[in-house]
């Protein structure tokens, strides 16, 4: 056994090919994960710009368990601060979003400007002589905690890490440039909404990265080759293996030896859809890439399928509970003829979703089975045993094992 | 909802309601496009989405043929731990709206239960429904179901 001092998480010999069940619901590396990822080096999705246009716009979000608020001050620049009043710990801001020209805290009366600094606190000077801040109190020692924020094409990110690399850095250039290639044009937003998920946060995480599960679980698609693993694809990662894009282009699917030999449950042929309007899309990226999920260390994801854009945002709650925020994108020259197919189209996607509500069961089904359980792990080999793209197939669990060497890095385990 | 509507029609309404959450809460879902009109609308929203003015929500039904596939799907493809509703519906507010179409809102409640046994309320919200007379039968030309909250536990694959 390997895994430092603490004998407690100690992780099994062979690597990023076994996860121990304990760190699918052990409290203490919960903790250890607020501090050590989410508040760590990474860079966290905040919000959108779009939601923001104005000074004094802000809507607020969640870095893992912290609060945050993420506003556009005066200046056009967008600032992010933990959501917790210098004096009491009060949350400031309680709307999702709003317009302020201060941010005042609702305890005490406490207010920051816009970016951040103390401007006066309620009483300071004390009633008629009485009572009051002691003398030496200084408003300039107790701004709001700041979050490092950069942007890429309108997505807004934010970092704990004082000497965190640039977000293009921390991207890679193959995530940025597919980034820019999925943001080409101004956004809307279409529609929102979030997934109560009874399970821990890392089985998404790793869920979202698994390339091998979709065309099995989520047999909708492949009923109706959408998803197939025998249409051309495969998977790209940025150069440490933080990240990962899979891509596929739905037109280009043969039919399959292995599949029709395997007499997939999710594999009917005898179905047709009633209504194929639901399906109906239109070729809006030159490169032909009918599917393409960008996943984010440590749990964010930029979707394009078809013509639905979509991002979702991964909030751990406890141990046991995740929430999965959806943001549905649109395009602001978007005319009613497209609107209206992405509408159709949103069937695939979110809680509801064809191709996607089943991961909303999928990770309670496996944190039901692992109750307790110290000893046994999982078993992660499909593709090999190391880390790297796969820009041939997507039967592998790279991204899988990716996420678990960083995982690992991170947390010192 | 400005003419008022006769005692008739009123009864005919609400039993269009009550028999729709039977149909769903009994698990007859083949049946559950047949309240609709063949271009009906299904749209399961949130009170967020539905304020700002956004378009897309949680579910959408674009006529009776997406109804078919989602019970189809739901039936023959979808993987999830086996439920059933009960739903409650109240405060029912009809209003005439034009001719042979009626405006109808009401407000409802619906409860969850797996299949290891816990019940828990799933949600809770507001139906908005044009409502019209077609062959002798009442039927939803439009329902749209508005979730007060924003957060969906776990999944929705039983329409609502």
């Amino acid at each position: 056994m390997t895994g430092g001092t603490n004998s407690k998480h100690a992780w099994p010999d062979d690597g990023v090919t076994r996860v121990p069940y304990f760190v699918y619901e052990d409290a203490d590396l919960y903790r250890v994960e607020q501090e050590q990822i989410f508040r760590g080096p990474v860079w966290n999705y905040l919000g959108l710009e779009i939601e923001i246009p104005s000074p004094g716009d802000y809507i607020t979000n969640y870095v893992g368990d912290t609060p945050v608020i993420v506003l556009r001050a005066e200046n056009g620049e967008i600032n992010a601060f933990v959501n917790r009043c210098s004096h009491k710990g009060s949350m400031i801001c309680y709307q999702p979003s709003g317009h302020v020209s201060n941010l005042v805290c609702p305890y005490h009366n406490w207010v920051y400007d816009l970016d951040g600094r103390l401007k006066s606190v309620a009483f300071r000077n004390g009633v008629r002589g009485q009572g009051g801040m002691p003398p030496d109190f200084d408003l300039s020692e107790h701004p709001l905690i700041r979050l490092r924020v950069a942007t890429i094409r309108g997505m807004i990110f934010g970092s704990f890490a004082q000497s965190m690399m640039p977000l293009e850095a921390f991207l890679g250039s193959r995530l940025v440039a597919h980034i820019e290639r999925t943001l080409d044009r101004p956004s809307r937003i279409l529609g929102r909404c979030s997934q109560m998920m009874r399970c821990n946060w890392k089985l998404y995480a790793e869920n979202s990265r698994d390339t091998y599960h979709p065309s099995l679980l989520h047999s909708f698609a492949t009923m109706f080759k959408l998803n197939r693993l025998s249409a051309e694809g495969g998977v790209e990662m940025d150069d440490a293996g933080w990240h990962h894009l899979v891509f596929a282009r739905r037109h280009t699917d043969q039919v399959s030896v292995d599949y029709d030999a395997a007499a997939l449950r999710a594999d009917d042929s005898g179905y047709a859809l009633a209504d194929p309007r639901l399906i109906e899309d239109w070729v809006e990226w030159d490169d032909g890439i009918t599917n393409s999920i960008m996943t984010l260390f440590p749990c964010l994801n930029l979707q394009q399928s078809l013509n639905t854009v979509a991002i979702r945002q991964m909030v751990p709650r406890t141990p046991l509970e995740s929430e999965l925020f959806w943001t549905f994108l649109g395009f602001a020259d978007d005319d009613e003829r497209k609107t209206r197919i992405r509408l159709r189209q949103s069937n695939l996607f979110g809680p509801a979703g064809f191709i996607s509500l089943e991961d909303g069961a999928i990770g309670e089904f496996v944190q039901k089975a692992i109750r307790g359980e110290r000893e046994q792990t999982t078993l992660i080999e499909m593709g090999g045993r190391d880390v790297g793209p796969s820009p041939k197939t997507r039967a592998t669990e790279t991204s899988v094992r990716g996420f678990w060497r960083t995982y690992r890095r991170l947390m010192g385990l | 909802m400005t003419q008022p509507v006769e005692a008739g029609m009123r009864t005919a309404i609400e039993e269009l309601l009550a028999r729709y959450v039977h149909c769903i809460d009994n698990d007859a879902l083949e049946a559950w496009p047949d309240f609709f009109v063949e271009d009906g609308q299904y749209l399961v929203t949130t009170r967020q989405n539905h304020s700002s003015g956004w378009p897309i929500g949680i579910m959408y039904c674009d006529g009776r043929g997406m109804m078919q596939d989602r019970v189809t799907a739901l039936r023959r493809a979808i993987v999830f731990e086996p439920h059933v509703y009960r739903h409650i519906v109240s405060s029912i507010l009809i209003g005439h709206a034009a001719d042979d179409s009626y405006d109808v809102e009401s407000g409802f409640q619906v409860l969850r239960t797996a299949a290891e046994g816990t019940t828990v309320i799933y949600g809770c919200g507001r139906y908005l429904d044009e409502v019209v007379a077609q062959d002798g039968r009442m039927l939803f030309r439009k329902r749209t179901v508005i979730l007060d909250s924003s957060r969906i536990d776990t999944l929705l694959v039983i329409p609502l």
